[in-house]
């Protein structure tokens, strides 16, 4: 009964987002304040039916009805409360109405926080906004339907893949798709722009901090998944650049290119029409994720299952969407554009650069991971574009970014003299060198060019980054949380830039046969194989090794790494034990059993491979500490009043 | 009709068109792609060699853990499955436990380690079970350019004449096994077994 009820309300919503997508446009059109009034009901409305329905099958989960299809699919009886309540989105059908949720929250929180801006604006907005909710619950009444019965119901269902029975993958989606939805709402203040016709600095500052908050939330999904990966799959890496990863990495490039895009305009009323572009491109690099990681049109391990039909259908929305915004740009695009002035060495100049660097990349990876299919598509043959093409396609953006990174925010609006920029970094610049060549030294006794450029490049914007701070507070000028926000996502590109350094550079990993009672030293660290006993889990049993660390001789820690066997599941699952630091990771995974009681085990050392994830927090929290300043918090004061704080917008 | 003043809107009008023009060519190929999917004139994993039906190209490549070296003299009388593989392929950890698999059946599979550093190859197999009888490493890739490899995995199927019977693009799952592998397989060995006429 509560399933068809969930059922019921998703067919309601979808009514109800057909009403949000037509009504407060014809509002618009007659400029008619009390028909663009039906705008923010609607918006809550839909959240409110949208939410049963989530409720519904987040309850099927919890009480074990079986005769789900989708729950018997992907939870089985001994699964954990957790692993049923992110079970819903384990798998194509609940991912999407997790998807539509998300989208339900971010419609009603700009319904909520937009009090102060036109009328006939947030009409727009709201129903740009309530069209990709119809193509999003159309998408899911008719091909995905995660209420479909099963008849007659199993007494027990098949487990949720055990790879995503991680608390880290458990949160990594909601993360993730906070981000990719997020950019619906730049694309849709873009939109709502294009078909007003006025595109000023004022739209620039509203959609700033929504565009920031997304591009946050994305940047810890993508780290979540990263750190996920790094645990979970037991092979001690952090990034594969299979097509899935690629598909969150694209948005999140353009959306970087946005949220610099959007500071010139808001500050500097420049690049109008290239901002809109990017705000379109954002949220398409977004839908066009979910059509590659749901049609199958690419090879990849962590895709959905597939169904061509429900390919045919994203395809068919992807150029609906992306078609008709570009259509709309083209027509309306240039006409709004005025270009402002400024000097060929400028702080916008800068940002000029820093867009195209970061679309290079974008298209890097976008040729990358399309161009199998593009080739597919002409019969031309097949290929598969592996790590060495990305890794060394990175390598060559990043240094220009970074090194960009370090100058662009000493350099002063509309126009600046380089010479006093190169003043006031060229000891920075000397330092940068100097520590380039003696830190890796320091901890590792050796030299590689390219580790030497990596952690220069890294104390260079560190230096930079504090350089700045210190200048500012130096001449007493206001320190604006958004200015500290931009401080501490450089740091984070910095904490990063090193973390990738040392990984890729000083990395040691060791396969080895072990006996009990045997042991083996990895980079100065003693690993010493005890053996292993039988472990039970909730859900799975498994051989845990145990391992002790020791540092000349002396007892740091203790392993643990399993190999599990989850009920329902055929193939076992590698379980790593991490002993984790700031400055190193010891890491050991099994392997397989060899007999007599030995087994094969994987140690690893990972020098500072938390920094790495450390600078896509800073990276998050520089963008939310950004959004929090006074200029933003003003408007969502006035708005304080609404009864509604949605937990999207309550930072 | 005089001069007319330079108008910034009218001179660079083509160039708002672009971004639609770039993403209608791409549409395109997404459109193609998906209706050759639906009319299964395209499965993305299957794909028609221009190889199959010859001869195993002519190469000698060293042996991975550098005892000697492999030629296409390998595959005869003997029917092989030549597995190409490496460290950096993230779909060929997930396609082992099959390889495994068919090699715990009795399967000849030869293993080809393609653009690949010696340590870390030699680490995977360690890490996660050598199934290959033996392992020839193509570390610059140039052989695998002779066979017409595009990328990791892939699968061939050489009978006992060293003839490439199939080849599979992607990994090796339980679909391709039991729907194409298995078969190919029996009638393969039918044909061994079958008086040469």
């Amino acid at each position: 009964m509560i399933p068809e009820l969930g059922h019921f309300s998703l067919i309601i919503a979808f009514a109800i987002a057909i009403l949000l997508s037509v009504v407060p446009l014809i509002g618009a059109a007659k400029n008619d304040a009390a028909i663009m009034a039906f705008a923010r009901p609607a918006a809550l409305a839909q959240l409110l039916f949208v939410g049963l329905a989530y409720a519904a099958l987040t309850h099927a989960f919890i009480v074990h009805d079986f005769s789900v299809l989708y729950v018997s699919r992907h939870s089985n009886l001994v699964q954990p409360l957790l692993y049923r309540i992110s079970g819903v989105w384990g798998s194509h059908e609940g991912s999407l109405l997790l998807w539509s949720l998300i989208l339900c929250l971010w419609t009603t929180a700009v319904a909520v926080y937009s009090r102060s801006l036109p009328e006939v604006l947030v009409a727009r907005v709201l129903a740009v906004m309530g069209m990709i909710s119809v193509g999003f619950l159309a998408f899911m009444l008719f091909t995905s339907n995660p209420f479909e019965r099963l008849f007659p119901a199993p007494a027990d269902g098949n487990a949720l893949n055990p790879l995503l029975q991680d608390p880290g993958l458990a949160i990594h989606p909601p993360m993730l798709y906070m981000g990719y939805v997020g950019f619906s709402v730049a694309f849709a203040f873009a939109i709502a722009a294009l078909l007003g016709g006025k595109l000023d600095a004022t739209w620039a500052r509203w959609s700033r901090p929504w565009t920031t908050i997304a591009w946050s939330f994305l940047t810890i999904g993508i780290a979540l998944g990263s750190w996920w990966a790094y645990n979970e799959l037991g092979w001690g890496g952090w990034w594969f650049w299979d097509p899935v990863e690629n598909a969150s990495f694209m948005p999140w490039l353009v959306g970087t290119a946005l949220i610099h895009s959007l500071a010139s305009t808001e500050k500097r009323g420049v690049f109008k029409s290239w901002t809109v572009l990017l705000a379109i491109l954002a949220f398409s690099m977004s839908l066009l994720g979910t059509f590659i990681v749901r049609s199958g049109v690419l090879v990849s391990v962590h895709a959905f299952a597939t169904d061509p039909a429900r390919g045919v259908f994203i395809l068919i929305f992807l150029c609906l969407v992306v078609g008709g915004s570009l259509a709309l740009y083209a027509w309306r695009g240039e006409a709004v554009s005025k270009h402002g002035r400024f000097d060929w060495f400028s702080r916008e100049t800068a940002l000029v650069f820093n867009n195209v660097i970061l679309l290079t990349a974008a298209v890097a990876v976008f040729v990358g991971t399309l161009y199998p299919l593009v080739l597919d598509a002409f019969s031309l043959g097949k290929i598969s574009v592996g790590r060495p093409y990305f890794d060394s396609m990175f390598a060559l953006v990043s240094v220009p970014l970074l090194i960009l990174l370090g100058i662009g925010p000493f350099v002063r609006w509309k126009g600046d003299d380089p010479a006093r920029v190169a003043k006031q970094l060229r000891f920075i610049f000397l330092i940068a060198l100097a520590l380039g060549a003696v830190i890796p030294f320091v901890f590792e006794g050796n030299l590689p060019i390219a580790t030497a450029l990596g952690v220069a490049a890294a104390i260079w914007v560190a230096l930079g980054t504090f350089y700045g701070l210190y200048l500012r507070w130096r001449s007493g000028a206001r320190m604006p949380l958004s200015f500290l926000g931009m401080t501490l996502a450089h740091l984070g590109i910095a904490c990063f830039v090193l973390g990738v350094t040392f990984v890729m550079s000083y990395s040691t990993e060791k396969d080895l046969r072990m006996e009990p009672g045997s042991s083996y030293t990895v980079a100065g660290y003693e690993f010493v194989f005890l053996g292993t006993h039988q472990v039970q889990g909730p859900n799975y049993v498994a051989d845990e090794g145990m391992l002790e660390l020791r540092k000349d001789g002396e007892l740091i820690g203790e392993l643990a790494p399993q190999k599990r066997r989850y009920s329902g599941q055929n193939n076992d699952m590698t379980e790593a034990s991490i002993d984790d630091g700031l400055f190193r990771d010891l890491y050991a995974a099994m392997g397989e059993p060899l007999g007599g009681g030995a087994w094969s085990l994987r140690l690893y050392y990972k020098p500072m491979i938390r920094w790495i994830w450390l600078g896509c927090i800073f990276m998050g929290l520089g963008g939310l500490l950004a959004v929090s300043d006074r200029r933003y918090r003003l408007r969502v004061k006035m708005a304080q009043t609404s009864a509604t704080i949605t937990p999207v917008a309550n930072h | 009709m005089s001069e007319p003043a330079p108008n910034p809107a009218k001179k660079s009008a083509w160039r708002a068109y672009l971004p639609l023009i770039i993403f209608g060519l791409f549409a395109v190929v997404l459109i193609i792609t998906m209706v050759r999917i639906n009319t299964g004139d395209l499965n993305i994993r299957d794909v028609p060699s221009p190889f199959i039906g010859r001869s195993v190209p002519d190469f000698k490549l060293p042996l991975l853990d550098g005892s000697g070296v492999l030629t296409q003299e390998t595959f005869k009388g003997k029917i092989t499955l030549l597995n190409v593989w490496a460290s950096w392929c993230y779909a060929c950890r997930q396609e082992h436990e099959a390889i495994k698999w068919l090699a715990s059946k009795g399967v000849r599979v030869l293993g080809f380690n393609y653009k690949d550093e010696v340590k870390d190859a030699q680490a995977w197999l360690q890490q996660l079970g050598n199934p290959y009888a033996q392992v020839v490493s193509d570390l610059d890739g140039r052989v695998g350019i002779e066979w017409g490899v595009y990328g990791a995995p892939e699968t061939f199927v050489i009978d006992s004449k060293g003839i490439i019977r199939d080849k599979r693009i992607g990994p090796v799952d339980e679909a391709y096994i039991e729907k194409t592998l298995t078969p190919l397989l029996e009638k393969l060995h039918a044909e061994m077994e079958a008086p040469t006429t």
